[in-house]
């Protein structure tokens, strides 16, 4: 153990890996500070630079990047009252209550730290759970595998969607796609409309820059609005208070930090419902509730802390199955296969200097994140000027050289397009697009554990539940799947009591 | 643009059909109940459903939501001008690069990008040649990424 400890350790201390953290930060830093770019999108635009390096730093860079974003977000959310990243939206307007008070050091402070505080909370869970995890995954088959799989991507539909019926339409599409190609039990080209291009699959990495990044660049171009206009002159010192705030409120950091983890590692559930959920747990049982809302700071301090600890929660699920908690790591796996970092339990046994290396990663972007989001808040006023009508057209280009770099194909640079326009009328018309990506991810293993289980069972269905572990999933999947059923019956059947009474 | 629910629910069940027609000509493996059939076929079944109720839901709905409507950008030509050069740049680079070359189309799809997006001449043209160089050099140089040089191929660097 001590001697892949040591090996993580000197393949995270290597200079060009703390080069690329830097980078990283600043660029993560850059992205999550304008509003409109989103910390999925750093991500997917960050793939195509990752894609010439070697492991470890192009998981340092994605791994620095998400957090920075996650917590810039903040920034245009509290000086702007616009997010910059999803992440932020649950307490903008409590974060702006506070600027327009006069406290947006305070705010952003808050944000600032306990973000951090929140990220390596969920480190460690993720370094305690995840081997243990793993252990226990290995004895998993492939009717266990089937029934997390299919738990996974029900959770994305059911618990992270008001609109079930819609995000099992773009679940059904990102599976559908998923089919397309070779990659199937008898090998047989589907889908390919005897296109050469098409028989390997279509590409994740050009259909996600298209779904977070054009999508993202046509909404600017059709968007009317007019820009915000920065309240705040001067930022004084972001530290100061904290400390205090620290010592009055950590009931609220340790409950964000679990909810956030916890959120975090279910599949399809990311950063932004993490902070949704975590303010309004923090309203519910805060002890000044009539203050949320008028710039009250202890939801900002609960939700900052669950949204930065849900992004490592995510790498849970990734790292010991291979399902993705959220659209992020749902990118960072199809990055890890290309690197030949086959994720699920075996990663741990065959290769654990590169698990303690991301572990190591971790705690290093969340330490960093302080002196760096200082920087950041102080130049804020900046970046938060820089012209999108510059950027955007530059993000576009960067799309499609980056689309174009996976495989060198023009044919990608169509996907990647096709994707952003379907994604962005999707989106439009009230459709969730991270059921699609994960349907995308998933779909593969999902077919091939499938097919497996009935080949095994020689096609009798009771072999998928023939399992203890395989049937508690079952049993759960099932559950998932009745809830909003159940929860229809039961309200009529209060309403009918109600009514009888009266 | 957002359209009713009726015409994506008639999109999908479309799309579901089809699927269905098309997987009853994959083979199925010899000894085996299951083939690669299988799968896309539930998923067929499974879109053929949703758009079903979706269409339903959609003509309930039919007095109360429009069946197309446009956002605010289509009454202003700027905004629509802007985001069919966003389809069109990706759209030339695709057709234009191989010929033309990296550079001029990049920097001609830059310009025009910019200039609907209302930045002054000037500042669009200077940052759209720098922009393109230093993309360029970074994918070309640093990555080797095989941008093509189209019409400049004599002058390759």
């Amino acid at each position: 153990m001590s001697a892949a400890l040591l090996q993580a350790f000197s393949m995270v201390f290597e200079p060009y890996t703390i080069l690329v953290m830097v980078l990283a930060s600043l660029y993560g830093l850059f992205v999550g500070a304008v509003p409109g770019l989103s910390a999925t999108m750093a991500v997917a635009l960050l793939v195509p630079v990752t894609f010439f390096m070697q492991p470890i730093p192009a998981i340092a860079a994605m791994v620095t990047a998400t957090a920075m974003a996650i917590f810039s977000g903040d920034i245009p959310g509290c000086l702007l009252r616009i997010p910059g990243t999803p992440a932020s939206a649950a307490y903008t307007d409590e974060a702006f209550a506070m600027t327009r008070k006069g406290m947006a050091e305070t705010a952003l402070g808050a944000g600032l730290v306990f973000s951090a505080v929140g990220g390596l909370f969920g480190t460690v869970v993720l370094i305690v759970a995840a081997p243990a995890l793993a252990d226990f995954a290995l004895n998993f088959s492939s009717f266990e595998y089937f029934w997390l799989v299919l738990l996974g991507l029900t959770c994305a539909v059911f618990i992270t969607s008001d609109r079930p019926l819609k995000g099992m339409i773009t679940l059904l599409l990102g599976l559908l796609v998923a089919c397309v190609g070779l990659g199937n039990p008898a090998g047989f080209p589907r889908f390919t409309f005897g296109n050469a291009e098409m028989t390997g699959g279509i590409g994740m990495i050009p259909m996600m820059i298209g779904m977070f990044a054009i999508s993202e660049v046509i909404r600017f171009a059709v968007d009317t609005l007019p820009p915000g206009e920065v309240v705040v002159e001067k930022v004084g010192s972001v530290l100061s208070g904290q400390w205090a705030l620290a010592k009055k409120y950590p009931v609220q950091i340790l409950r964000g930090s679990v909810l956030g983890t916890a959120v975090g590692a279910l599949p399809g559930a990311g950063a932004d419902i993490a902070a949704w959920m975590s303010y309004a747990m923090s309203k519910k049982f805060s002890k000044e509730p009539e203050k949320f809302g008028t710039g009250h700071v202890e939801g900002i301090v609960e939700s900052g802390s669950a949204n930065n600890s849900a992004l490592a929660g995510a790498w849970i699920p990734a790292l010991v199955f291979g399902i993705p908690g959220d659209s992020i790591t749902a990118i960072v796996i199809g990055v890890l296969y290309m690197k030949n970092l086959n994720p699920g339990p075996t990663l741990f046994t065959t290769n654990p200097q590169n698990i303690y290396a991301v572990f190591m990663l971790f705690i290093i972007a969340n330490i960093i994140m302080i002196p760096l989001g200082i920087l950041c808040i102080k130049v804020a006023k900046r970046i938060l000027r820089v012209p999108r009508n510059v950027l955007m057209p530059l993000i576009l280009l960067f799309c499609i050289v980056g689309a174009f770099a996976i495989n060198n194909s023009l044919f990608d640079v169509g996907v990647m397009l096709a994707a952003g326009i379907v994604a962005y009328l999707l989106e439009e018309n009230g459709f969730p697009i991270a059921p699609a990506i994960l349907g995308v991810v998933l779909g593969g293993m999902l077919e091939e554990n499938f097919i497996t289980s009935m080949i095994k069972s020689d096609g009798n269905l009771a072999g998928f539940v023939a399992r203890p572990i395989a049937a508690s999933l079952a049993a759960v999947v099932l559950l998932v799947w009745l809830a909003p059923l159940l929860r229809k019956l039961w309200l009529r059947g209060r309403r009918t009591a109600s009514s009888t009474a009266a | 643009m957002k359209f009713n629910d009726a015409i994506f629910g008639a999109i999908l069940l479309a799309l579901g059909i089809v699927v269905l027609a098309v997987v009853q000509g994959y083979p199925g493996i010899p000894g085996q109940q299951v083939g690669p059939a299988l799968f896309p076929g539930l998923l067929a079944i499974g879109l053929c459903i949703c758009g079903a109720m979706l269409l339903a839901k959609g003509g309930r709905e039919r007095h109360a939501v429009a069946w197309v409507r446009l956002g605010d950008w289509a009454a202003s030509p700027r905004h629509v001008l802007a985001a069919a050069l966003v389809i069109g740049a990706v759209l030339f680079y695709i057709f234009a690069s191989e010929r033309l070359g990296f550079l001029p189309t990049a920097a001609i799809s830059l310009l025009a990008l910019m200039l609907a997006m209302r930045v002054p001449p000037g500042r669009a043209l200077l940052i759209a040649l720098i922009a393109t160089l230093v993309i360029h050099t970074a994918f070309y140089k640093l990555l080797r990424v095989p941008l093509p040089w189209g019409v400049l191929t004599p002058i390759a660097w």
